[in-house]
Formats: C-alpha cells, structure tokens, sequence
C-alpha cells in the first residue's frame, strides 16, 4: 500500500526527505484514534478525565484502568495503547521513587515530566525499537501549585493549562477554551469534564467515564474521584446537555 | 520494562545474598583472579541448582566489608504502648539525647506507616530515620499499585523483625527497639522488636527504661477492654514515671492513637510533675553526720 511516508517509514531512526518521523507520526496516529483524554489544572487542583468505550459487554465495569498514582501527590492519565501506556507508568514511578530517595524530597512536576519525556524519546531514536503509541497527561500538586505536563509520542513535553487528546480531542479543546479555569474548583471542573467527554464521544457507543484528580480537598493526594462522584457528575452533565439541547430547539 | 532494584536489598545492609541481588560488576580485581585461578570455577560460597537458574551468590563485595559493633550517638529513650477496647495507644517523650546531653528536645519517634499502623523507636535515631524511610518505600508502593491493598501491623512487624534479624547476622545492626502498633483486620495489634532481631506481641509493651519501669503499672491496671480514657491515664503515669526515673528523658511528650477512624499522632504535650517532697526539699535532713 502506497501512502504519503513509503520508503521513509520503516524505521523510526530514518527522515524522510522532507524532514519528518513517520513512525513517530502512525504512533500519534494511534493516540489520535483512542477515547478522549482530558486534563484541567484548577484554582485548587488538576483534574485528569478519560473516556473508556465499552469493547465488550464482558468487561467488569471499573476495570481497564487508565489513570494511576505516580507518586502520593502526582498522578498520570494515558491515551492510546493501553500496554505501553503501562510501561511508561512504571518507569515513572520509578523516576519519582528515585529522586526522593536521592534528593529527600517529592519530585516537581517539571521534572517528572522532562524524565517521562526522556525516557519516551528513547524510543524514537533506535531502529530496533518502536515508538510507544501514548499520550501521557502527568498531573501534580506541590508547593509551586498544580500543574499538568503532557508528553507525546515522540518525547515532546508541553506544560498546559488544559487539554485533550484522542478521538475528540478538536472539539474537547474548544470547550476547555470557553471555561474559566484559575477560577473553578475541582468540584466544578469535574462537572465540565463530564459535560465535555458526553459532548464530544461517538453517540452510538456507551463508556465509562474515570476521573481522577488532586486537590485541596483530598490533602493535595491523588486520588480516583468515587463511583459515586463520578455517576452524580455525570447525570448533572446529561442534564446541562439536554437543557441546551432544549434551548438550541 | 527492567525489574525495578528496590532499596530493600539495600536494606539488609552490604554482604546481601541471592540471585539478582548480587552485582558482577561490582567484582573487584582481586576477586576475579581468585575466580580465574580457580580454575574457572566459581569459589565454593556459590551454589548453581542443576536447573540452570541464577545460584545464590554472596555479594563479593560484601565478603571484604568488615564492620565493627557500632556505637550509638543521637538516641531515643523508651517507647511505651498498650492495647484498648477501641484499638492502640502508643507513647513516648521527644528527646534525642548526644550521650548524656539533652540535646534535641523536639525529635518525634512516633510515625504513620499507613492509616491503621504507627511504629515508634528508641535506640539511634538516625537508623530509625532510615527505617522510617524504607516503611515509607514500601507504603509509597502500595499506594502506587491502586488496588486498595495496604500494610497491616503485622505485616510491617514482620519486615522489620526480619531487616533487624540479618543486619544483626551481619554484624551491623540498626541500633533500636522498635514497637509496632496498629490494627489488624479491626484487632488492636502491638509487638516490639529488638536491635537482635528479638520480637513479640503483646497488649503491653514497653522498650528500654520503660520495660522497668511502666511494665509494673501496666501489669497491675491494663486489661484489653479498657476504655480509651483509663488507658490514657495508664500511658501518662507511665510516661510521668519514666519521666521521674529516667535520667536521659524530658517532659515533652507525644501519644498516639490508631483506631478504625485512622490514626493521631497527637500536638507535644506535657504532665504535671510533683517536686515538692520534703526531703527533696532537705535531703541530708536524715543523713548521719550532716548538719
């Protein structure tokens, strides 16, 4: 099958001639087809949310886990292939453990992110390893604030104050864009989130909504937002929508 | 991706054994003679299973390390716990004392492991940090894996009565009494363990001075089912014993409280003391030959 990368494609550790990764750019690609990922940093917290589509009606509810501690007071949220996303969680807890073992204290957000980005960028620079297919949104909470970093497939690391990644990240975007974040708790911004991944996910197919987030209210310790939490949040979502649906006609 | 070397090998100190734990690299010149002239062979303190696995090998490196019994330097003085009807209380003061100066009046010997586990130390304080350090390792990692599971008292008793026991076998112990307390599956846990490696559970436990002490009381007015404020005043006449007899000791004291509503280490207080005893006051009153 000829595409637009033939030739210059096979290995990550080749560009083609007009200066691009294709590996690099099939593993975003593989990012880009997953559920929505969504990241908010508020007032007193981060917020990180994923939308998980059902495969399988023989799936436990609960399970396929996409968001996961780093650190007491650091946690991820990955987008894309499920198992190198995992890869890319146990290094970086291992980098946390590391540098509090060495430096005697919790490690910064930057940081964590710059030793993610490293370690994901390894990958793209040898011929006898791929790329990992994930988008990692690392959520952390110390004495500078919160604060969320992403790192793509490639081991590019951006700090942001919102953003979204996978199927129906365009629109996500454009909604974090309307909200006022530095001024919503993470109480509010859960609501957003749930009213956000409803509004952009594939209407024919059912998911699960996992969110998880640090905040002042869980003593800056990351913590998965409850079942519980998580089904309120969603019904006052459903119902924003409606209304405004309602108003539109 | 690469197993992970957790600092626990470390734990045990230099000369750790087994498999993945022993380091090639780290062979010194000399030992890698010794191994080429023996012909190839590996020395006889490595055992090879038939099966191909990795033997279990003695860290070379730690063959060399020779260690003296050492000496303790900042130390911590009894530590005292009981048992009650809603869970544990456990006590002590907050020195850490250089010899026989009082020297650091605000060191907290008491610390959470988790919400249903404190452990506290007397003995050299700097290993208790790095006791302190290793649970906090193992908790960290618990809360990392996610999946609702966390230490029990006992479970932390066990790791720290084996780490005390090989260090102990290494001829470089960490210098300290340690008491665990906590709850065990909604049952008041509490054990102690030694600088040898010596452990055991009890419903009361008291380390160094203590042992001398505040057991007495204990014997005479603990039972399992008291309630929180009866152990309370148990504790605090302990504490205001050892306080009265203790000479390395101040009147600077902490309790902590670990119940199914979690676990509180409490703000520093202190106990009222009596000094005004008369021969305190005059005490060659009734000496032969004072005037």
């Amino acid at each position: 099958m000829s595409g637009i990368g033939t030739g210059y494609d096979l290995s990550v550790s080749t560009f083609s001639p007009d200066g691009r990764v294709f590996q690099a750019e099939y593993a975003q690609k593989a990012v880009d087809s997953s559920g929505t990922v969504l990241g908010m940093c508020c007032a007193d917290g981060v917020v990180l949310a994923a939308e998980k589509p059902e495969i399988s009606k023989l799936i436990e509810e609960h399970s396929n886990r996409r968001a996961f501690p780093i650190d007491r007071h650091a946690g991820a949220v990955i987008a894309g292939v499920a198992a190198d996303g995992r890869a890319i969680i146990d290094r970086a807890q291992a980098e946390a453990s590391n540098y509090k073992s060495f430096y005697g204290d919790k490690i910064p957000g930057h940081v964590l992110a710059e030793r993610v980005a490293s370690f994901v960028h390894l990958f793209n620079l040898y011929w006898y390893v791929r790329p990992f297919g994930v988008c990692t949104l690392l959520a952390t909470c110390d004495h500078s604030g919160p604060q969320l970093h992403m790192v793509d497939p490639s081991g590019t690391m951006h700090e942001y104050n919102a953003t979204a990644v996978g199927k129906g990240r365009q629109a996500a975007k454009n909604e974090l864009e309307k909200l006022k974040l530095d001024r919503m708790t993470c109480k509010e911004a859960l609501f957003s989130a749930a009213k956000i991944l409803h509004q952009v996910h594939d209407e024919e197919k059912a998911f699960e909504l996992e969110v998880a987030w640090i905040s002042a209210d869980t003593d800056y310790v990351f913590t998965r937002v409850s079942n519980e939490e998580v089904a309120e949040a969603e019904q006052a979502a459903k119902a924003a929508i409606e209304a405004e649906d309602m108003d539109d006609d | 991706m690469q197993a992970r070397e957790s600092s626990h090998a470390r734990a045990i100190g230099p000369g750790v054994t087994g498999g993945p734990l022993a380091h090639p690299e780290r062979v010194t010149q000399e030992e890698h003679l010794k191994y080429k002239l023996h012909g190839g062979h590996q020395p006889h303190s490595v055992l090879i299973p038939s099966s191909g696995n990795e033997g279990l090998v003695v860290d070379p490196v730690g063959l060399g390390h020779k260690s003296h019994t050492q000496y303790p330097y900042v130390t911590g003085t009894s530590v005292l716990g009981v048992t009650y009807k809603d869970g544990v209380l456990m006590a002590c003061d907050m020195l850490g004392a250089y010899g026989s100066t009082k020297r650091y009046k605000s060191m907290q010997r008491l610390t959470k492991v988790n919400d249903a586990c404190v452990v506290g130390a007397g003995g050299e304080l700097s290993d208790y940090q790095q006791i302190v350090k290793m649970l906090d390792e193992l908790a960290t990692e618990d809360f990392c894996m996610d999946d609702g599971h966390r230490m029990t008292p006992s479970e932390v008793f066990s790791y720290l009565t084996r780490v005390m026991y090989n260090r102990r076998n290494k001829f470089d112990p960490l210098w300290n009494s340690i008491v665990v307390g906590g709850l065990q599956r909604g049952k008041p846990f509490l054990g102690t363990v030694g600088m040898i490696g010596t452990n055991y559970t009890d419903d009361t436990v008291a380390t160094g001075f203590g042992n001398h002490l505040a057991r007495p009381l204990m014997r005479e007015r603990h039972s399992p089912d008291m309630d929180e404020k009866a152990a309370m005043e148990l504790l605090q006449d302990c504490l205001r014993v050892c306080y009265y007899r203790d000479k390395v000791s101040v009147n600077k004291f902490q309790i902590s409280k670990i119940t199914k509503d979690g676990v509180d280490i409490s703000e520093p207080f202190s106990l009222d003391t009596k000094w005004d005893y008369a021969l305190f006051k005059d005490p060659t009153a009734k000496a032969v030959g004072a005037w």
